[in-house]
């Protein structure tokens, strides 16, 4: 018998879930990365066509550097969830967004979100710009090109960007953004700042 | 921003993965990546005999139309490994088709990033 598609909780997923036109699309992804409690889950559901996603890598705790699957003896895993969204961008191409936290343990995910990733953009909390910076060395590791969003969150004070630069000690060219992760349009400006910075260099 | 982002710790469920992945071990890389969109292949007459609850639940989810890999995961909350193993083994079978995404080159590269950057302005104004 088979029965209707449907989700881990039972509810049957409707065609909006499916990607529109699948057979001529092209997939993408860009990233969405920054430290946790930036606003990268808000970010993305902001302009995901589907509710976001989350799927998660499971590890034993005393395999780490060994593959999930290849290590599941013990009793104990460790699990790492990245959270995603969607956006149909032509009848040729659909853009995946994918954020995780970025945690240097979990290589393995990594290297499964930067592989092929069109560029990456950094959410930062101005409050919070040390926390930033594994982040950004993480980035720059993978050789992915990126642009700062600066999550600017009510009532702070809009840091200077000259010295947020030179506190993340950013590359002059590196667009830097202000943006409002909870809002549509200032989420896709600062996409827009990104994918444009990307296209200049791959001219 | 949901606890999921932290290390847990937990019970590897009830069945164990590689009880579920029948032993086989990752795929490649390459063949199946988090955003390689498949879907179910055209009716093959009879779905084999011998697959799976888990396989059967992963075709079934494929049958309506094209999902990412990632997806196909997030909805049925299986973890990402498990779920690659089984979709290579459905591929292997004939049972799905894969539209793996192009391979970076710079030349792809800017015409995509120029339709991306179209379809924002499009979208969003």
């Amino acid at each position: 018998m088979v029965s209707t598609p449907s989700s881990a909780d039972g509810q049957r997923l409707a065609e909006r879930d499916y990607v529109q036109g699948g057979e001529a699309q092209t997939a993408v992804k860009i990233l969405v990365v920054g430290h946790f409690a930036v606003g990268k889950t808000t970010f993305i559901g902001s302009i995901s066509e589907i509710e976001p996603l989350s799927t998660e890598e499971t590890m034993t705790r005393a395999a780490e550097s060994v593959d999930d699957l290849k290590g599941v003896k013990g009793k104990t895993t460790t699990t790492v969830a990245m959270d995603f969204g969607r956006l149909t961008i032509s009848d040729r191409v659909v853009l995946y967004l994918f954020g995780t936290p970025g945690q240097l343990r979990f290589v393995q995910l990594w290297e499964d979100m930067a592989r092929g990733a069109l560029g990456a953009l950094i959410l930062v909390d101005p409050e919070r710009l040390a926390d930033s910076f594994a982040v950004i060395d993480l980035i720059e590791q993978y050789g992915l090109d990126y642009a700062i969003a600066v999550n600017h969150f009510d009532g702070n004070p809009q840091r200077a960007e000259a010295a947020l630069r030179e506190a993340l000690d950013l590359l002059d060219d590196t667009p830097v953004v202000t943006c409002d992760a909870r809002d549509e349009k200032s989420s896709a400006a600062a996409l827009t700042t990104l994918v444009r910075f990307l296209l200049d260099r791959a001219s | 921003m949901t606890a999921s982002e932290e290390f847990e710790l937990s019970d590897a469920g009830l069945v164990r993965a590689y009880v579920i992945t029948k032993g086989r071990g990752l795929p490649d890389d390459d063949q199946l990546s988090l955003i390689t969109l498949l879907t179910a292949a055209p009716e093959q007459g009879q779905r084999a005999p011998r697959l799976s609850p888990e396989e059967e639940r992963l075709l079934d989810i494929c049958s309506a139309g094209y999902l990412s890999v990632a997806e196909i995961a997030g909805h049925t909350r299986l973890p990402l490994g498990v779920v690659r193993i089984i979709l290579a083994g459905l591929t292997e079978g004939g049972h799905l088709v894969t539209r793996p995404p192009v391979p970076r080159a710079r030349k792809a590269d800017r015409a995509i990033l120029e339709e991306v950057l179209n379809g924002l302005y499009t979208k969003f104004g």
